[in-house]
């Protein structure tokens, strides 16, 4: 009787672990996975145990590495989250994801009457708390929580 | 933002004043009530980008910059610009600060001050972005407050639309940096956004909120009174459930200090009853006076020629 199963090591790609519990689904959906690569072997597990979170999702995909922009969204909803390039079944980049103090050109102002919803520029927040994420629009001032920010990928 | 002068600088968030830049501006609008000089700004031009109607703010930065020999332009109304031809903020905006020193914009949407002061090489003034900011009507507010009661150490009572309110954001948080008392008071549904309150906790704020005007009235030395703003509401129906919430009338009044002032940014529509206006307390048309020499102050601040 099988009582484990092994799951093949990917031999090129991305290996995302420590993401927050619960919001590997939310990770996938940054990197478009299911559109761009709807063939892409995408290996998800959550909720698991970790020493270091207490719980912890982990994301695998073959065949792509990620954008910076990709990179910069995935810190906003996974802070803790570790980012592996594999290469020849070996990590040969290893990083861990960090908030910036400003995210430019990467979310839409929540504020639905925000200028920025009208004219032709970057938005721009400034995090004003890391855990929970709390980002502040500095045109409209207004506050975006996770769940807004979640709410847009 | 710290800084030690205002020539140049961008006059967009309360939130960008610290309290320092807070009483240089009233220590300068003091100085313009006893005399402005006549030829201050002369040879300055002020533009006037009004998207939305203005009566007192208009009216007040545009005699401002008249009474210190300066001129002004612009439009008070964005539709007989090309802005009707589909001409963007941006645009008009670049457009418009190659023909003056200094710009005044009040526009219906958040951020776009602080958009038109990023993309303009001349100084900018807010004068009211959406249901964001109204710094220049915070200045006149506490400007008010300090020629009718000689302090800002206070108690101060803030009633009506505290969510659309603009003048309201600005004002609390001003207060909350000078130290003030502040009582929240607001019908169900127009309480203070959460970014105010969170900026407020920051300041530790001393601060209450009640739905009930009668609790707050006794203790307050400044009854703040806003209209409920119709316009900003995105569902009508709800506008017109909040609508004539609170009516301040001499009644009203009957366990109010002896001192207490009133005030009110106005256009009023009933929330202030016009049998109040003859009562001691009333300082609503004081307060559209002192909008001249604080706008006054901010403009030769801003131009670099006050201190």
């Amino acid at each position: 009787m099988v009582k484990d199963i092994r799951v093949k090591r990917i031999k090129n790609g991305t290996v995302i672990d420590h993401i927050s519990s619960g919001q590997a689904l939310n990770v996938l959906k940054i990197i478009g996975i299911a559109k761009e690569y709807p063939r892409t072997t995408v290996t998800v597990a959550m909720n698991v145990p970790s020493s270091k979170m207490g719980a912890k999702d982990i994301v695998k995909f073959e065949g792509r590495e990620l954008k910076a922009q990709e990179v910069d969204k995935i810190a906003l909803i996974a802070p803790e989250a570790t980012i592996n390039i594999i290469r020849e079944y070996e990590v040969v980049e290893k990083k861990k994801v960090k908030i910036p103090d400003r995210v430019e050109d990467v979310l839409r102002c929540a504020n639905p009457n925000c200028i920025t919803q009208s004219e032709e520029i970057a938005t721009k927040f400034i995090i004003e708390e890391k855990a929970p994420i709390k980002l502040r629009c500095i045109y409209c001032e207004r506050e975006m929580s996770e769940a807004e920010i979640v709410r847009q990928f | 933002m710290q800084r030690s002068s205002f020539a140049g600088r961008d006059i967009i968030s309360i939130r960008d004043f610290n309290k320092g830049d807070i009483l240089q501006t009233l220590g300068a609008a003091e100085k313009m009530e006893r005399r402005a000089p006549a030829q201050l700004l002369k040879g300055k031009t002020l533009g006037c980008l009004f998207f939305e109607p203005s009566t007192r703010t208009r009216l007040s930065f545009d005699t401002a910059i008249q009474r210190l020999g300066g001129k002004s332009i612009g439009f008070l109304d964005a539709q007989t610009t090309s802005v009707a031809k589909g001409e963007g903020l941006i645009d008009t905006v670049k457009t418009v600060e190659k023909y003056c020193d200094v710009l005044v914009i009040r526009h219906p949407k958040e951020g776009s001050a602080r958009l038109a002061a990023e993309v303009s090489e001349k100084p900018v003034i807010n004068a009211g972005d959406g249901s964001n900011q109204h710094p220049t009507q915070t200045l006149l507010d506490l400007y008010t407050i300090k020629r009718e009661l000689g302090r800002l150490s206070v108690s101060v009572s803030l009633i009506g639309d505290l969510k659309y309110g603009r003048t309201v954001h600005s004002l609390a948080y001003a207060l909350a940096m000078l130290g003030a008392n502040i009582t929240l008071v607001s019908p169900r549904g127009l309480e203070m956004p959460r970014e105010v309150l969170s900026d407020l906790k920051k300041l530790d704020a001393k601060l209450e909120e009640t739905y009930d005007l009668n609790n707050a009235i006794p203790s307050s030395d400044v009854l703040y009174v806003t209209r409920i703003q119709r316009e900003r509401f995105p569902d009508p129906e709800e506008y017109e459930k909040v609508k004539g919430a609170y009516k301040i009338t001499p009644d009203t009044l009957e366990h109010a200090k002896k001192e207490l002032i009133i005030l009110h940014p106005l256009p009023r529509i009933d929330e202030i009853s016009r049998e109040v206006d003859a009562t001691k307390h009333a300082r609503y048309f004081q307060q559209v006076y002192y909008g001249l020499p604080v706008r006054m102050a901010i403009l030769a601040l801003v131009l670099g020629v006050a201190k």
